[in-house]
């Protein structure tokens, strides 16, 4: 039965893909939708069934690579960290989905899009119910497929067909070292199945690996490797600049793939593989330091951006950095736990972002927008919930989950784990300010916007706001319902086998007995950075461009996002293209042509147009040369030869 | 009853008696034409289908030679007609004669001049192709080995593009320095062992010395075929000259025959000197790999760009084949099957557009999508499938030879995986350019989508890239008893040589 839960969005994919243009918008719709729900249903089951009743199970399906020891089976492992997943992926999915029938209303490609979406969540589902590496690199890879279709969906945009070939490369480059981490793997564990890596991986610490030129704790080296993958799924620090970009696909998939569900994939990774990187405590130091590192880098990016969609997008690569540093300090419940409740404030944000560009005729600038709050009230209010849940307003979602990580993090008691403490109480201040900064342009002030799209300002469908509703109950309840399984007393129950955590890293444990000022901070800092950004943008609105022009330089470094893309470009993409034009003229066309096939041609021709000057014609000529061969042989003949 | 045909022979020269019914056609020149088509594509078809049971007749559980038939040539000198199949062989004739029919459709109306001798050749071919691959005796081999080449060296000859003479010139420059040093080889081997019989030729052991030289003798000829770097610059030519069914043959098929010459010869009869030469094989794989990418990545022609990706796909095959290890040489095989569908696909794609549009030039397009969405799903898939995305046949090839390179060594995998970044780099900037972005070109307006000829056409490719890649044990399971074999063989006689040379 689970199995359905995986197929079905797979089927609604190729009925509305094959056959969409026969049957129509509405039945695409209808069919997607519906599959989709019927998911959910069977989701919620599932979740029901396995993780609060412990019934973890693998449902085989069939083989699929065979070769040597080499054994990959096409298989479903549904365990709690799974039911979690799939609870959070079918259920944004749908909400999507519906959403989607109004959002897209006025597109001529529904069902196309509508078979993107469903395929999407296929590989999804495929990638966290994974039982073995190389499955969990084909749905790892599924989705990189579809955020890349989907972002390049409105074919005709320039930036997003470019948007949509960086994201598949850079996610590439991440899968580069989660394919050498695949490889590894099955060199030192001779499976690359799931369960049995976790079964023998305490035999392997300490046995050391020779990789490239070096030799080090084989355990280290490989999760590393897998860790570059997630770093490429999960935009982490230095393979961050895809996410940004795939904001020109359209709306809902925004808050779908990249903040909901595809994003956390490398969460969901690190995890999932708690018994292997359990015992590289040097991986887990640096999956702590990137993730505290991104945090702060997508945070103070932004701090200025005015793409409204751009700012989300910032924060959800901030909010990823939280995750991974919750996992490198073993806190891989408070990872998830955050990956829960920010799927569904974020998700809320972002539909509701898109509800805002909707309503002001696809203007996403935020310096266009303002005041909206009186045309579009419903949206302002569920933009506010969202908001106050990201920002960890008391008894919200993000205010458990955050908190969680914090706290575990300080109690961790390591140099790395104070510095992901202290970024991450920074990052909770600034994420206040970026976000009321949001709300504040969009909706607060004077509306900017031209006269022409303030006429056109409605609030959205019912088919867009009762998904908003229902992400807005999530993002209300889910913290406060979820908090007993992933950090009260409950925990260890819920997980059963799914995680693994050694004895001296029980962070989250420890994280309930840390000081009453590391429980505090964060909610302070909530209060400064809400503060912040009333007074700079609702009190004083010329502040913000006073400080822009005072610290331009500043400014200008977070405003191009630490010039990553620059530095990319001049590095790689360039170079890239130089070269291959250099090896294609020079070392094809003028190397190897040129000494080789065209070079013989060429003095095979010079060589006989010589031989045919010798065809003079003239009989003196000829005399002459038989002259000298005489003389030439004769002279051979007495020298030579008689001696 | 089938256990007693010559089932093999059968498959092979089947094609020779349409070619007859092809040459008895009689009538005015758009007859003959027509004819020549149907009587080309009722051979190949039929031919198709009984080479099917091959592989339904085929025993997985043996290593060794099936369907054989032997016949003696010459009385006394132990040089004979030998026939079989084992699992390493017998996908590369199914590949031969699925891509057979599949040109044929292909040239339905493409070709419109000489379409009898068009139709002759590719049959011809086709015979070539398969009694290369089913050759038990080395001297056969080398006639089909040899023969392959006449056929495609007309087909591009004359109905090939502006630069054909040119294209041709250079393809047979390259690969006849290469033949002649196989034929010493050969004859070489024959003196010293006394039979081209290949079942006892890769029992024999030449001496150490002796392998050096006729590994790098057939290292000429094979390397050539691959094309491995740096002699591989006849293979963007010949295949933007060639017209688009003799582009997929190329790809699709003469391809293989240096990889398939590499399984076949050099690994089993000069085993140690395949040990000896390994690392300059990788050394040339991932030069190859790395080199070509980045030379596709530049590229203008569209036609070049999918030859140039092949010589980089070409590179996994070399670097699987030389690991030996099983992860290695299955990816291998499986690897130059998939090429072969899917780069043939590509190339068929590109001759879809090609014969509405008459360039190749990628800035020409633009925006196919919006007329094209048919085409734009079709091209997808083998995009997909090129670039090596999991459930595509692509994967499972590119992911064992790298595992297997792994194994070999960390550096070679490392630098080998580059190309799968690579590799999605010029196939996705490529499928932008053409088929993504507004349709604002005038001449492009009024272009047409997929036929239902060409949706036949691409239909049992897409089927098969898909098969492959989500449900391969199929192919894998045919291949593993072979390719086991190959390796212990391989490996005993190893040990063999070392044991000689400890004691003495």
């Amino acid at each position: 039965m689970y199995a359905a839960i995986v197929f079905l969005p797979l089927l609604g994919a190729v009925v509305a893909g094959l056959f969409g243009r026969i049957i129509g918008d509405r039945i695409a719709h209808l069919v997607t939708c519906g599959l989709m729900a019927a998911s959910m249903l069977l989701g919620a089951i599932c979740f029901y069934d396995v993780a609060l009743q412990q019934n973890a199970q693998t449902i085989q399906l069939f083989t699929w690579i065979e070769s040597g020891t080499l054994k990959a089976e096409w298989a479903l492992k549904i365990d709690t960290l799974t039911a979690v997943m799939i609870l959070v992926v079918t259920s944004v999915s749908t909400m999507v989905h519906v959403y989607s029938i109004g959002y897209m209303h006025h597109d001529p490609h529904n069902p196309r899009f509508f078979a993107y979406l469903s395929l999407f969540t296929f590989a999804m589902l495929m990638l966290v119910t994974a039982d073995n590496l190389v499955q969990m690199f084909f749905g790892w890879e599924g989705v990189g497929l579809a955020s890349y279709l989907l972002i390049g969906f409105w074919y005709h945009k320039p930036e997003a067909n470019a948007a949509a070939i960086k994201a598949f490369l850079v996610n590439r480059v991440g899968d580069f070292g989660f394919a050498l981490g695949i490889f590894g793997t099955y060199l030192l564990f001779d499976t690359i199945v799931l369960d049995e890596i976790f079964r023998s991986v305490s035999r392997f610490e300490g046995s050391e690996l020779t990789f490239l030129w070096f030799s080090a704790d084989a355990l280290t080296v490989l999760t590393m490797l897998l860790f570059i993958g997630a770093m490429g799924k999960s935009a982490q620090l230095g393979l961050h600049t895809w996410l940004p970009d795939a904001m020109e696909g359209p709306t809902p998939v925004s808050a779908l793939i990249h903040a909901a569900t595809m994003v956390t994939a490398g969460v969901f990774m690190l995890a999932r593989l708690s018994p292997m990187m359990e015992y590289a405590p040097d991986t887990l130091a640096l999956v702590t330091f990137i993730g505290a590192s991104t945090a702060i880098f997508a945070a103070s990016v932004g701090l200025c951006q005015n793409d409204i969609k751009r700012v989300i997008a910032y924060s959800t690569c901030s909010q990823l950095g939280y995750m991974f540093f919750a996992c490198g300090v073993s806190a891989y419940s408070a990872g998830i736990y955050h990956l829960l409740t920010h799927a569904f404030f974020k998700a809320l944000l972002f539909l509701g972002a898109g509800s805002v560009i909707h309503a002001m005729s696809d203007e996403q600038d935020m310096r266009k927008m303002g005041g909206l709050r009186k045309r579009i009230p419903l949206t302002y209010w569920l933009m506010i919930v969202g908001t106050l849940a990201l920002t960890g307003f008391p008894f919200l979602s993000g205010f458990y989950s955050k908190d969680l990580i914090l706290e575990a993090t300080f109690a961790r008691d390591t140099g790395i784990g104070y510095y992901a403490f202290f970024i991450g109480i920074f990052v909770a201040g600034l994420t206040a300010f970026y976000s009321w900064r949001l709300i504040f342009m969009t909706f607060h002030g004077e509306c900017r916007a031209t006269k022409a799209t303030q006429e056109k300002i409605h609030e959205s469908p019912l088919v867009m706001t009762l998904p908003l509703i229902f992400l807005a109950v999530g993002a209300l309840l889910s913290g406060k319902l979820g908090y007993e399984f992933f950090g009260g007393t409950s925990m260890d129950a819920f997980w059963g086998q799914a995680l693994l955590i050694l004895q001296d890293n029980k962070t989250i444990a420890a994280a309930h007995d840390v000081p009453l000022w590391v429980i505090l901070l964060p909610t302070v800092m909530f209060v400064i950075g809400t503060f912040m950004a009333w007074y700079f943008y609702v009190q004083n609105p010329d502040i913000p461009n006073l400080i822009a022009q005072k610290f331009s330089a500043f400014y200008k470094f977070l405003f191009n996002k630490w010039y990553f893309d620059e530095l990319y470009d001049f590095l790689f993409v360039q170079p890239a293209f130089r070269a291959g034009r250099a090896l294609w003229k020079k070392g094809d066309g003028a190397v190897i042509d040129g000494f080789g096939p065209d070079g013989i041609s060429e003095t095979v021709r010079r060589l006989s147009g010589q031989a045919v000057r010798l065809q003079s014609g003239f009989l003196y000529h000829y005399a002459f040369a038989m002259m000298i061969g005489l003389i030439a042989f004769a002279s051979w003949y007495i020298f030579g030869f008689g001696n | 009853m089938t256990g007693d045909w010559p089932i093999l022979s059968l498959v092979t020269f089947l094609p020779i008696v349409g070619c007859f019914f092809i040459l008895l056609t009689r009538g005015d020149e758009a007859t003959v034409a027509r004819n020549s088509r149907y009587i080309a594509l009722w051979t190949s078809v039929p031919t198709f289908l009984i080479s099917l049971l091959i592989w339904v007749k085929f025993d997985p559980s043996t290593a060794n030679f099936q369907m054989t038939e032997s016949v003696e040539w010459i009385e006394g000198t132990n040089i004979g007609y030998r026939m079989g199949v084992d699992g390493i062989s017998i996908f590369f004739v199914l590949l031969s004669t699925l891509l057979t029919p599949i040109c044929i459709l292909a040239s339905w109306e493409a070709i419109e001049n000489r379409v009898r001798e068009y139709m002759i050749a590719f049959l011809i071919l086709e015979t070539m192709m398969v009694g290369m691959f089913c050759a038990l005796d080395i001297l056969v081999f080398y006639i089909f080995f040899e023969g392959v080449l006449i056929p495609m060296f007309i087909i591009i000859g004359v109905w090939g593009g502006a630069r054909r003479v040119y294209a041709s010139f250079k393809f047979f420059l390259y690969t006849l320095l290469g033949s002649v040093l196989m034929l010493v080889a050969i004859l070489v081997m024959y003196f010293m062992a006394g039979t081209t019989d290949v079942v006892v030729l890769s029992k024999f052991t030449f001496p150490s010395n002796f392998q050096t030289w006729l590994w790098l003798a057939f290292f000429a000829s094979f390397a050539v075929k691959v094309p491995m770097w740096p002699v591989h610059t006849w293979l963007p030519d010949a295949h933007v000259e060639a017209p688009t069914a003799g582009s997929v043959i190329l790809a699709g098929v003469l391809l293989k025959m240096g990889g398939y010459g590499f399984l076949r010869f050099s690994i089993p009869m000069f085993p140690e000197a395949s040990e000896f030469f390994s690392p300059l094989v990788f050394l040339l794989s991932v030069i190859a790999i790395i080199y070509t990418s980045l030379v596709a990545l530049a590229q203008d022609d569209l036609k070049k760009l999918i030859a140039y990706s092949s010589v980089a796909h070409m590179g996994f095959v070399t670097i699987g084949i030389f690991t030996l290890n099983s992860q290695g040489l299955e990816g291998a095989i499986f690897q130059m099957l998939s090429h072969g569908i899917v780069s043939g696909a590509l190339f068929l794609c590109v001759g879809v557009i090609y014969d509405r549009m008459h360039t190749r030039e990628i800035a020409a397009y633009g925006g196919l999508v919006n007329r094209m969405p048919k085409y734009a799903l079709v091209f997808m898939v083998f995009t997909m499938a090129s670039v090596g995305l999991p459930a595509t046949s692509g994967f499972v090839g590119e992911f064992l030879v790298l595992l297997g390179a792994f194994y070999y060594n960390t550096w070679l995998a490392v630098f080998a995986t580059t190309g799968v970044v690579l590799g999605a780099a010029y196939m996705l900037y490529v499928y932008r350019r053409i088929i993504f972005g507004k349709l604002d070109k005038e001449n492009l307006m009024s272009i047409k989508d997929l036929s239902y000829r060409e949706i036949i056409v691409f239909a049992p490719l897409i089927l098969l890239v898909f098969w492959m890649g989500v449900y391969p044990s199929p192919f894998l399971d045919v291949m593993s008893v072979s390719v086991e074999n190959l390796i212990t063989n391989f490996n005993v006689a190893l040990n063999n040589s070392n044991v000689y040379l400890a004691s003495h």
